[in-house]
This record gives structure tokens, sequence and C-alpha cells, in this order.
């Protein structure tokens, strides 16, 4: 089986329910090193005052809680050690909400959740969780750091999504919408008949990266000390007075597809 | 190398066009996450701003974004050079261009593929076509999926249209998910009806509605207190001088987000420097 990263205790009320953390995503990005131009050794940091331009050491630096853009208050470590959460195993279920009222953005990372032990008691709460349709909202503490969470039903299992705090998510109807002239009834029918045309099912399956792969071959054929060709591509634009008919000839083409 | 362009003081992660059968749209991709107001800031002992500066690790000179190139490491030590131009040349029209070939319900998408979201601003002078997608797409509860290329990664994303303005939230591949059978899980089994009842029981007892916009951060929340405790007792308190650069956070955002945002949009405000991160607590108080 797999390696569990953490252990912990759902509690629901006087309800208790021993499960393992396994991490449900693995990221594959190809990494690269920063180096210098000239002699491609790799490029380090450092960090420096900005008042005297002196190089810091980390015994120099002072973390420090804005107040107001002019004035701050400096924490020492030790008393920032002591806001730590405490440690505990609890996974406390605050509350069990109604799917789709959690906003999309709030979603961070996905851990599957294993059972720590008896079974039998694990696949109950799964079943019992999608019977009811619920989606339960999570706090607990997991190597020092506090944490929010969405517990699912996942196809058989359960599934703990971590959630970002709500002040990190910026709202979009706090923002203005970009503005003009009102929309032109025609282009309005004409653009969602072509996203009808092109409507189907969201099948995450079918999307995969391509382009990982295809930079570890460019990196292949550097290091053998091949040549890549560069070739740039320009993206059209439409233009106000052109939609109309670029709506239309879109419309033709979709129709033709399907 | 190319550093990141700045609109209106925000960070442009990408710009290109989204297109939509042959209508094609320019627009740039802002974060739509923001640092929170409790991040703390590094300072010197006498609390002045530090800031981060790129030095070759063998010649210890101070660098430039130009004088930095990327390389891979393909045996300790050894590094292979990719130019911005190479990585963009692999795939140049996805680098370039979301297009939107197909339409789901919104509600499809299941949670776990959500990663990072970003609003999309028009960038041409001329947003018609930026304002008539948005509308449809909301109107219909559709999004549109499709891959692209951002810094040298490809994603797949959704684009989402609310309250006008479209977003695109990146989604994670499916085979970035790993499943119960990946995991070796065991096979769930029929549940014994006692055991069932008693874990119904207690999600009912616990159902009903949470705002998370009030959920309580317990952390912030203590952080604060010590703050406010400091401050009266005028203990550790420093003043920024007055021209001196901002201080970085470290998550390394001091733009008022949501300013630049709505400046971006077109509503015309000029971004400003973030105003008291606390603003909204001390009022509460």
């Amino acid at each position: 089986m797999a390696q569990a990263i953490w252990k912990g205790v759902i509690k629901i009320g006087s309800v208790r329910l021993p499960v393992k953390f396994y991490s449900a995503v693995h990221d594959e990005s190809v990494h690269f090193r920063l180096l210098h131009k000239t002699d491609h050794a790799p490029v380090k940091q450092k960090l420096v005052s900005s008042a005297t331009g002196d190089e810091l050491s980390a015994g120099d630096i002072r973390k420090a809680y804005p107040v107001t853009p002019r004035q701050m208050v400096i924490l020492e470590d030790e008393e920032l050690d002591k806001l730590e959460p405490k440690s505990s195993r609890d996974i406390e279920i605050k509350k069990f909400v109604d799917p789709d009222t959690i906003d999309h953005r709030l979603y961070e990372r996905a851990y599957f959740l294993g059972p720590d032990g008896d079974s039998g008691d694990y696949f109950a709460a799964a079943e019992a969780l999608r019977k009811k349709g619920k989606e339960g909202v999570a706090r607990w503490v997991m190597r020092n750091r506090e944490y929010a969470g969405a517990l699912r039903y996942e196809d058989g299992y359960l599934m703990l999504i971590t959630l970002r705090y709500a002040e990190e998510v910026i709202d979009a109807n706090a923002l203005e919408a970009p503005s003009g002239r009102a929309l032109n009834p025609r282009e309005v029918q004409m653009a969602g008949q072509l996203i009808e045309a092109l409507e189907s099912e969201f099948d995450p399956t079918q999307y995969h990266d391509e382009y990982r792969a295809r930079v570890l071959e460019l990196i292949k054929t550097k290091q053998r000390g091949g040549k890549v060709k560069v070739k740039a591509f320009r993206p059209k634009k439409t233009d106000d007075q052109s939609l109309d008919r670029v709506l239309a000839a879109s419309l033709a083409r979709a129709k033709k597809a399907s | 190398m190319a550093a990141e362009t700045a609109t209106a003081g925000l960070r442009t992660f990408w710009s290109g066009t989204i297109t939509f059968g042959l209508v094609s749209v320019p627009i740039s991709l802002f974060a739509a996450t923001r640092t929170r107001g409790t991040a703390l800031r590094l300072v010197d002992k006498n609390g002045a701003p530090v800031e981060r500066r790129y030095v070759c690790s063998k010649d210890g000179k101070e660098l430039d974004w130009d004088d930095i190139v990327r390389g891979y490491e393909v045996k300790k030590g050894t590094f292979v050079i990719v130019t911005d131009e190479e990585l963009e040349a692999i795939e140049p029209r996805k680098t370039r261009e979301i297009d939107l070939r197909t339409f789901v319900p919104v509600d499809q998408i299941d949670p776990k593929y959500f990663d990072s979201a970003y609003f999309l601003v028009p960038s041409a002078a001329t947003n018609k076509a930026y304002r008539l997608l948005a509308h449809v797409m909301e109107k219909n509860q559709r999004a549109g999926i499709a891959t692209f290329v951002m810094r040298a990664k490809e994603y797949v994303v959704a684009i989402i249209a609310e309250n006008g303005i479209l977003r695109a939230e990146t989604l994670r591949f499916a085979d970035e998910l790993r499943s119960a059978e990946d995991l070796e899980l065991p096979k769930p089994a029929k549940p014994k009806r006692a055991a069932e009842t008693k874990f119904e029981r207690a999600i009912a007892s616990r159902s009903g509605k949470l705002d998370l916009r009030v959920f309580l951060d317990d952390y912030a929340e203590r952080l604060e207190k010590l703050v406010e405790k400091k401050q009266r007792a005028h203990r550790d308190v420093v003043r920024v001088a007055a021209g001196e650069a901002a201080p970085e956070s470290e998550g390394g955002e001091v733009i008022d987000l949501m300013a630049a945002l709505r400046q971006s949009l077109g509503s015309g405000r000029k971004p400003a420097r973030r105003s008291s991160a606390r603003k909204k607590t001390a009022k509460k108080r």
C-alpha cells in the first residue's frame, strides 16, 4: 500500500473515525535552475537591507507585521513560536453543507483518506456521506499548520480537499466588469448557438500534458548538440466591426463539423 | 530571460488570445488570489525592508534578469541551457492561444481538479468580443475547456464567466491525480447498517449553513492580538522611512490587487499601495 503522509481522527460530535492521509495529487513539472548567462554557474539569492545595501544573514533578519504602510511591529521568533497551533490528531467537522456552496477557487489540494485500522466504520462513513449528499467542512492542524478542508465522497472513498482562506480569493463581484455599448442581440444569439454547437460533457481523461515530454525531448536534442528551430506564432484578433461576420463564419464551420 | 511584464502594477502571468470559433479575444491573465493581510514582512534589525537580489554562485556578482538563463541539470553540475524562445517554439500556438473548442456545464467539473485561478482582462482597445463571450457563457452556465502553455508548463484550463468577468481556472490533468486503486486502498466493502446509521445521524445533526468568509482563522487572530499588545506597549514598533520601498511580504505581493484589477478592467482608478493591511480588523474592534 502507498505510504500514508499523516494520520488523524475525524470527529463529528462524539463520533470518531481514525484515518490515514494520502496525497491524491502528484506534480510532474520539469524543473529548471536559474544560471548566470556568461559562466553558467547556478544563481543564488541574497538578502540585503534596503537601507544599507548590506547582505543579511539569517540571524540579521526579523519578521514584521505591517500595521500600516508606514508602520510595522517586529516579531521575534520566540513570540511567533508561541502562536503556533497546538499539535493534535483531531480533524473536526464543523458543519456539513450542500455541495456547490463552496466557491471553486477555495479548493486547493486533494488528499485521499484511507481507513486506519478497522475499515468497516470507514466505508460506513463514506456511504453515509454519499447518501446524505453533503460535504463536510473540517478544521485540523497538520505539521504545525492550521487547515480548513472539504470532506467529500469520492467513488466509495473519503476525500479531503484543503481550502484556501476566503481572504486569499478575490471576489469577482467586487470587481467591475468591462463595459461598453450594449451588445448586439444578433451577435448574442450567434455566440450562444456557437457555444451550443461546441457543447459536450466534461471528460478530464481526454486532456494530457503533451508539452512536458517535448520539453525533455528538446533538452535531449540540445544535449547532443542539435539545433532547435524557433518559429513564432502570431495570434489574430477580431475587431468590433467584423465580429458579426466572424461569428457567422464560425457557426457555419461548427455546423459543418458536427 | 524575459521578466514578467506588469500592467498597472499587476503581474501578468500570461498574455495571448482566447479563441472560440474564429473569434479571437486578446487578453492577459492576472492572479485571482492574493497573499493574506497577515503575511509577515522580512526586515533587518532596524526595521528596514529586506530585498532579494540574484547573485552568481561563482563570482558573487549581482545579476539582473537579463544576465540569467534557464538550465536543466542533466547530470550533477552539467546543465543544458534552454531559452524562452525555444520553449515557446515547442508549442508556439499553445503558448499564445487558449482555443476553446469544448464548452461544458460549469457544475460538471469536480472540485478535486481545481488548481489556481486567474482573471482574464481584455488587452485590446476594444472589448466587445470579450463582453459577448462572458455574457453568453454566464447566461448558459458553460465553461470553456482548453489546454495551453504558460511559463513552460502545459495546463488544462476551464474558462468561467462570472459577473461579466472571465476567469481561468487551471485544472489538474486527470493523470496528475491518483486514484484509490493507484494508492492500493482497500476495496470498498458493504458497510454494516448500524455503523452507517451512526454516521448518517452524525451528519444530519451537523448539517446546515456555514459562511466561509467569516470562517475563523485562529492563527491570524492570535497574531493580531500579539501585535496589538506590542503596539500598546510601544515595543518593537518601527517606522518605514518615507520614500523607501514598501517591504515585500513573504509572498512578494505589496500592491493592492483589487484596485489594480479594477483599473485593468477599465473602471479607471489608479492602483494604490496596499493600505493598512488590517484596517478592517481595527474597525471591528
